[in-house]
């Protein structure tokens, strides 16, 4: 007979207001192998475990049932207690009785019943738990740090100055990402190359920081401590061991594209760096620009590079290597504009994203930062900023907010100003969102110093009439309807995830929210993990934040590759699928289903009745299984099970409901 | 190509020479058989927004089922009946009391729950036909004309339901005269208000309305509008300056006077728009 114990948490009220800890008790006594029920206001603390620890000792439990919150929160928690106790961790069985249960209902009766219900449950597949021991597995110590922006920079500096490996991967030919576009940064003002290209340079020189820019991940296997990534590095067409960076070659192509750096206010040429500061400074053929590629002709690039660095036939490369951990800092996008047809963006050249807006006033940007309009080149008079473009919108945008808006329109009020003083601010928000610090400071500045006029409202039109832009808006506070004659319009505009972030995430296995965002393991207490273990997130690819907010948590999320980095070896969930060989008919449809390739046939010799047979069964990888299920559902001679969640437990959970 | 089609009353009456006989010759010239249902009814003009009251949806929902009934897609032409019949036929597909109440009084062979589909007569030369077809036909192109569209509201909004164009910048008739060889002229005010019925008791708000948006048109050098709606027509049309001749400082048409204007086809409608 089993000797089981079950122990009831009242979570404070969370749970005990709710559900009547007394009716569980004397109910759970009943149940079939309990041979202790007791109860605390909070399991999970010392005295909580004390008890649980005593109770083990003493009366001897062989298996244990906690009634309290989900496994998620606190499984580890109790498998801890139970072991150093002396029991095996594996013994120990959560029934969820506050999120499954006391948080959703509101009738004390009915949720006592349900109560009882979960814990009978668990309490039958605990009398079928058996210990089970997890393997250990070698740690690869290198990193691997998807996205070459500030955050990206911050976590691969991070993990290198721990003495780690670390490999820098960027999708466009230099690292820097949005932060090299910006001017200046709120609400200091610092000039933000200034700020940023050291740390470009500090991440090309470390000895620990292998660069791969132009380059994208492109397939991603294993599991945390061992990741097996596949990373295309882009044919460059130009030689980076030989190439001196002059840049002969970008001034003598005659081919003109349209600029990404420059937000397509600027021309750049098939043979280009994105900007001056670029890291690396090795220039990179757009081959779908380039004359060479699409007519054979031309070669200009070629015939004039001293170093004899161009090389047409330069193919893609791909490189496999294995990583201990990943650090996911791929960025933001801004929203398409096509819904928002009454701001007219795309019909005027004055009529302009704050992207825009920080190139147009930026010194390395189009113009040399004199900030003028991007139609006649003349100095606007009138700028009218709009708030929450596609922010805040639920109806036709995003619902969330994207938090650094009201910041960087009060610094681009600023900067208007300093540029040319005699122009005039008007800026149409919601509300003016200013929680930092010195934030609500800096936009009063804006304000009183700098003279912005706030409009509180909407702009229902923008339209091109003659040199001018009509706006047509409204002012709430005065409640009247508002036209300004405006030079220039900047419209700023909602932070999305890149556009392609579905498909890292579904690659990664990591989750993401509706706006394809990644998800947090834990909004609070795990704000740089994801779900998946050993890849963590940094920067705006998790929701709209500034550059502080940034660094920090790229500095966060190295210190927790840092500490998987730190272990030799790591432990392995046993809860991994095993093959009972002699049901096994060697059908192998779970290596079908198996979505980590973690199942591979294998050719088994037995003697029956005393003749030699050869048959294929099933063969589990226990290091690449992550413990699914997949296979033992899709098992029809039923050979496949799951250690810690067997079919037969999982049949003893349905009779101890049903029956 | 043969689709039914729901005609409305005021194609009977007052828009009949502009709006309906243009369209119904252009139709037959571009080889689209619009088929006239037979027991047609009044749409109700407005969409009721009272949901326990089913006399309104009636007409609407058996013009809709007869169309299922025959396999063929609704055509409409007036913007007011195809704001009706799509919003109806909205609120038959989702599920609705109205759905029930409507069904159980109909008692039809077959209940309707909003499987059909109504387009109006500028979906139909879009999606169905496709401008590139209706350039092809063009004999009478209207080079160097700078026509200004004028959308109103019935077409474009409520945006997700009428599912129209693009609510806050629509194309579809910039393209249809992109088709005929004009030359549309973009200004701000071609999706505002014309005022509607304000036209009946306070002339004064709705001519403001109108004149703001004749004005923003001539302001662009437009030298004629172009609408789709019989209401917007009549205000656009009557409460706009005139010329001390007495004549409308800026010519208002429907488009499809423009279109067969420039099919070749005025000998039954006159010649009016040239």
């Amino acid at each position: 007979m089993r000797r089981i114990g079950v122990f009831i948490c009242w979570c404070g009220t969370n749970i005990a207001a709710t559900v009547d800890i007394e009716t569980v008790i004397k109910e759970a006594r009943e149940m079939p192998g309990v041979v202790y029920a007791g109860d605390n206001k909070y399991m999970c603390s010392e005295t909580g475990q004390t008890q649980i620890k005593g109770t083990i000792v003493q009366q001897k439990l062989d298996r244990v049932v906690i009634a309290s919150c989900s496994p998620r929160m606190h499984e580890l928690t109790f498998r801890k207690t139970a072991a150093a106790a002396g029991l095996n961790p594996y013994l120990v069985e959560i029934a969820n009785v506050r999120e499954h249960c006391s948080w959703v209902h509101k009738d004390k009766d009915a949720a006592t019943v349900k109560a009882v219900a979960l814990i009978r449950t668990a309490v039958a597949k605990a009398a079928l738990d058996t210990g089970l021991e997890p393997q250990e597995f070698v740690v690869t110590r290198r990193a691997l740090v998807i996205g070459g922006g500030i955050a990206g920079i911050q976590a691969a500096l991070d993990i290198a100055e721990a003495g780690y490996a670390v490999d820098l991967v960027e999708r466009t030919p230099s690292i820097g990402g949005r932060m090299a576009q910006l001017d200046k940064t709120f609400p200091t003002l610092d000039c933000s190359a200034c700020i940023l290209t050291p740390k470009m340079v500090d991440a090309a020189a470390h000895p620990n920081i292998n660069l791969l820019t132009y380059s994208e991940v492109e397939e991603v296997e294993g599991y945390v401590g061992n990741f097996e990534v596949t990373i295309r590095q882009k044919a460059r067409s130009v030689d980076a061991a030989k190439c001196t960076g002059c840049g002969l070659c970008f001034e003598k192509c005659p081919s003109k594209v349209k600029s990404e750096f420059d937000e397509g206010l600027a021309l750049r040429k098939a043979i280009y760096v994105p900007f001056p500061q670029a890291v690396p400074n090795i220039p990179v053929i757009d081959r779908d620009h380039c004359r060479w590629f699409s007519k054979k002709k031309c070669g200009v690039c070629k015939k004039v590079c001293p170093a004899s660095a161009v090389d047409f036939e330069q193919s893609d490369v791909l490189i496999k290597q294995k990583y201990g951990a990943i650090v996911v800092a791929t960025g933001f996008d801004l929203i398409g504009f096509e819904i928002f047809g009454e701001f007219g963006y795309g019909k005027h050249p004055d009529i302009i994203t704050s992207m825009e807006f920080e190139r147009l006033v930026n010194a390395s940007g189009p113009g040399g930062g004199k900030l003028l309009k991007p139609s006649n080149q003349q100095p606007p008079k009138n700028v009218v900023f709009v708030h929450c473009v596609g922010s805040r919108d639920k109806s036709r945008g995003k619902p969330y907010c994207s938090k650094i808006c009201c910041m960087y329109t009060a610094k681009h009020a600023v900067l208007l100003k300093e540029k040319h003083p005699e122009a005039q601010a008007y800026v149409f928000y919601i509300d003016v969102r200013t929680a930092g610090k010195d934030f609500e400071e800096f936009h009063r500045r804006a304000v009183e110093e700098y003279a912005a006029v706030y409009l509180r409202g909407l702009v229902g039109k923008v339209f091109p009439s003659g040199d001018k832009l009509l706006v047509n808006g409204v002012d709430t506070l005065s409640n009247q309807a508002v036209e300004i004659e405006a030079d220039l319009v900047v419209l700023a505009a909602a932070l999305t995830p890149r556009h392609d972030a579905e498909g890292l995430a579904r690659m990664l296995g990591i989750g993401s929210d509706a706006h394809n965002f990644f998800v947090e393991a834990h909004p609070k207490l795990r704000p740089v993990e994801s779900h998946t273990a050993g890849l963590f997130l940094a920067g705006t690819c998790q929701g709209p934040r500034d550059i502080p907010e940034t660094v920090a948590q790229a500095g966060a999320a190295a210190a927790k590759a840092i500490a998987l980095l730190n272990k030799e070896t790591l432990l392995s969930d046993p809860c991994v699928s095993a093959v009972d060989e002699s049901l096994c008919t060697g059908c192998l449809a779970c290596l079908k289903v198996c979505p980590y390739k973690a199942i591979s046939d294998k050719p088994l010799t037995e003697k029956v009745h005393g003749r030699q047979r050869r048959r294929l069964v099933a063969e589990v990888n226990k290091a690449l299984c992550q413990g699914c299920g997949a296979c033992s559902a899709a098992c029809r001679p039923g050979a496949m099970n799951l250690l810690g969640f067997s079919n037969e437990q999982l049949l003893a959970e349905v009779d101890a409901i049903c029956l | 190509m043969r689709y039914s089609y729901y005609p409305g009353c005021t194609l009977k009456t007052q828009a009949g020479a502009s709006l309906e006989r243009p369209a119904l010759q252009a139709a037959r010239a571009l080889g689209i058989d619009l088929v006239e249902q037979e027991e047609w009814q009044c749409c109700g003009a407005v969409f009721p927004l009272a949901t326990d009251e089913i006399a309104p949806f009636l007409a609407a929902v058996r013009s809709l089922a007869t169309a299922r009934d025959r396999g063929e897609k609704l055509v409409t032409l007036c913007a007011a009946c195809h704001h009706v019949l799509k919003r109806t036929n909205h609120l038959l597909q989702v599920g609705s009391e109205t759905r029930d109440k409507t069904n159980n009084y109909l008692q039809l062979e077959q209940p309707y729950t909003g499987e059909g589909q109504v387009i109006h007569y500028l979906e139909l030369l879009r999606d169905e036909l496709g401008f590139d077809r209706v350039a092809q036909k063009v004999t009478h192109p209207l080079a160097g004309r700078r026509i200004a569209p004028y959308y109103g509201c019935l077409l474009l909004r409520p945006a997700k339901i009428m599912a129209f164009d693009n609510a806050e910048d629509p194309r579809v008739m910039e393209d249809l005269l992109l088709s005929l060889g004009a030359e549309p002229v973009d200004y701000p005010y071609r999706t505002e208000c014309c005022g509607v019925y304000l036209s009946v008791n306070n002339e004064e708000i709705a001519g403001s309305m109108v004149r703001k948006i004749v004005h923003a048109a001539l302001k662009q050098g437009a030298e004629a509008m172009v609408n789709a709606c019989p209401l917007c027509h009549y205000n656009l049309l009557n409460l706009q300056e005139k010329t001390p001749g007495g004549e409308p400082l800026l010519p208002v048409y429907y488009f499809t006077e423009l279109l067969v204007t420039a099919l070749g086809l005025p000998e039954e409608v006159g010649d009016k728009t040239r």
